[in-house]
């Protein structure tokens, strides 16, 4: 049983204080007529200023659902927030008023959506919605809302911003709604940008384009930015961290570099196989078998034990810890040493 | 949108002669002899006769005599006149009486529709599945279900004749109270429709994308709902309720009829009864142009409540 060798990491093995973001323990289950699914189990991630943290998963692993309970714009019901923290300089926002909870909101946590088509209300110019958040939050006048909007559309790079103020959402192309929505998150100078998936819903050409200009706001105005993507190629050239999400659970938590080089889960090693390599050819893609499991119906023990090549006895009766590599990479895999070796090798 | 409007202007030029051609070929074709229909019972002098056929062009027979009247028709038409009724009145006073107490009537009914519809819809919409959406989706029901032939009698006999709340007919010159019991029961169905669909568009709306983005925003609760969400909504309930006030104004029947309002709908029913021909498609006329023209006022409005729509 070489698993034993490693220990688990006791709850709070992170300093308090310190973080800028940190989500504790965070659990939130969807209350539906065909029954509750638990699509947050147990969440636990920090953010520090200035950095950028990958939060990486395949549709309905939660990361969404996670960064919708730090803004508090989930829909209640049927989303409820079970336990945990989300320490914002260390207050924690779940306990905090519905009021306290709104100033946070834009000015110092921000999010940009993945359809900035549905996400842009259709029937207001863009001008006019930048401007709206500037007008309610920051008390400006409508002239001087509108001057800022043409500056922050100019921010994001938008050709003849002064003269596509007035336009509407679907007067602008996919890239340029989406400049517009970030445009719109960067007006109250947030210190944590959150990006849903920002680049989804785009062309390939226009998703570099995006995501090179995330990473410049993101360093020019000094924010911290947390993207959520199920993308890897995505995530190489911006990210510091990654967490790697998988059933509502952190699987994996690591440095950019030491992931790529070895992932030290078998869900993420299953992720980095899959994605078609330009040296290797006339080679058949790896897939991870079988499918996500149902939320209402989570498997015992480790939830990715159906799908794991890597499974045991111990898989399907013992939920793994977070088990620590050094320089900080957890891993929540009974195996995870013996993965990780499997993967540098 | 100039040119959209100018498009929707010559079709309407189109619809208005397709229609009065059709209602004056149904009014006329079963006429037997139009003389005699004009002088009732009375008998007619060779004289009178040969006048009046050489009047409305009645020796021309045939598909061309036809047309040749209907020509006649709306020659004088387009100058304003709308002949006169088998009873001997220019058809253009009695609409000019009947017209302003339907436009009460239907301005009553659109009020009771948007105040008490568009409102309780969008209380429905915000708190779904409440005690108050259930039992407005039930009242609504209830309303759709009963035909205004069955509503109008009886809020007629209890609230007019037998608790006397209101006046339980309206007589020839109706006051603003006298119209209130009618207009309410002709609105009742409006506003069961405006309900549901606001409430429809409203639940819908705020399930929206762009409402998770307001609040993203750390905007209010209440700007969300009146600012964003509102105005989505109201979109299809507007163009709903313009739609409504020209159907309202072509006059309502029944209700007219029950209540004795000296309105459109009742000269033109009393007019169909009577087999008077240029009195009905002379009302119809009207009707088709300023249903057309409330049709174009939707449409253009429409336009303008959405920014997606483009009429180019």
């Amino acid at each position: 049983m070489t698993h034993a060798t490693v220990e688990p990491t006791p709850a709070s093995a992170t300093p308090d204080g310190g973080h800028l973001l940190e989500l504790k323990d965070l659990h939130v289950e969807f209350r539906t007529n065909e029954g509750v699914a638990q699509v947050i189990n147990g969440v636990s991630y920090h953010l520090d200023a200035g950095e950028t943290l990958a939060v990486l998963g395949e549709s309905g692993s939660g990361k969404s659902v996670t960064a919708q309970a730090i803004m508090g714009i989930l829909d209640t019901p049927p989303a409820f927030v079970r336990s945990g923290q989300i320490l914002y300089r260390g207050q924690d926002l779940l306990t905090a008023s519905e009021e306290q909870r709104r100033q946070v909101r834009g000015k110092e946590i921000a999010m940009i959506f993945q359809d900035a088509l549905s996400a842009l209300n259709p029937v207001f110019p863009v001008g006019w919605q930048i401007g709206e958040t500037l007008r309610q939050r920051s008390g400006m006048s409508r002239g001087d809302a509108r001057r800022r909007a043409v500056e922050l559309m100019d921010l994001v790079k938008i050709p003849g911003a002064a003269k596509r103020i007035g336009d509407y959402p679907h007067q602008f192309s996919g890239g340029m709604r989406q400049r517009v929505m970030i445009a719109m998150a960067l007006a109250l100078d947030p210190k944590v940008l959150i990006a849903d998936e920002p680049t989804t819903a785009l062309d390939v050409t226009v998703q570099a384009q995006i995501m090179d200009l995330l990473a410049d706001l993101r360093r020019d105005l000094n924010m911290a930015m947390i993207l959520i993507t199920h993308d890897l190629g995505v995530v190489a050239g911006v990210a510091d961290r990654i967490a790697v999400m998988y059933a509502g659970r952190i699987v994996e938590h690591a440095d950019v570099r030491a992931l790529y080089k070895a992932p030290a889960h078998p869900y993420t090693k299953g992720l980095l196989e899959s994605i078609p390599r330009m040296d290797v050819r006339g080679q058949e893609l790896s897939t991870i078998k079988g499918l996500p499991p149902n939320l209402m119906r989570i498997p015992s023990g480790c939830p990715f034990h159906p799908r794991c090549p890597y499974v045991q006895q111990v898989c399907v009766d013992v939920v793994p810890h977070d088990l620590v590599l050094g320089d900080g990479r957890t891993s929540a895999c009974h195996f995870a040493q013996e993965v990780r070796d499997d993967s540098a090798r | 949108m100039f040119r959209y409007i100018l498009r929707r202007l010559l079709q309407m030029v189109l619809a208005f002669f397709g229609t009065t051609l059709i209602v004056y070929a149904l009014m006329f074709a079963g006429q037997g002899d139009p003389i005699q229909a004009l002088a009732g019972e009375r008998p007619v002098t060779p004289a009178q006769r040969a006048y009046l056929t050489e009047k409305y062009h009645l020796d021309a027979t045939g598909v061309g005599g036809f047309f040749y009247r209907y020509f006649d028709y709306v020659k004088s038409l387009l100058q304003g006149d709308l002949g006169q009724s088998l009873t001997g009145r220019q058809i253009g006073d009695i609409l000019q009486a009947a017209w302003p107490v339907t436009l009460k009537l239907a301005l009553i009914a659109l009020a009771v529709a948007i105040i008490f519809g568009v409102s309780a819809g969008v209380v429905a919409g915000i708190r779904r599945a409440s005690i108050f959406d259930n039992s407005t989706l039930v009242l609504t029901l209830l309303v759709l279900g009963i035909p205004t032939i069955v509503l109008a009698p009886i809020a007629q006999y209890f609230l007019g004749v037998k608790w006397q709340l209101f006046p339980p007919t309206a007589g020839s010159q109706p006051t603003f109270y006298a119209l209130l019991l009618p207009g309410i029961v002709l609105g009742s169905l409006s506003l069961a429709t405006a309900l549901r669909l606001t409430r429809t568009s409203v639940a819908e709306n705020l399930r929206a994308d762009y409402v998770r983005t307001a609040r993203s925003k750390g905007l209010v609760k209440r700007r969300i709902v009146t600012v964003h969400v509102l105005r989505n909504s109201l979109i299809p309930v507007v163009t709903f309720l313009g739609v409504e006030l020209g159907n309202l104004m072509s006059g309502a029947i029944i209700t007219e009829g029950v209540f004795n309002i000296p309105g459109v709908g009742f000269n033109l029913f009393r007019g169909i009864r009577t087999e008077d021909g240029p009195l009905v498609v002379g009302i119809v006329s009207v009707l088709v142009v300023v249903y057309l023209v409330s049709n174009l006022v939707v449409d253009v409005l429409y336009a303008v409540l959405d920014p997606r729509i483009r009429y180019e």
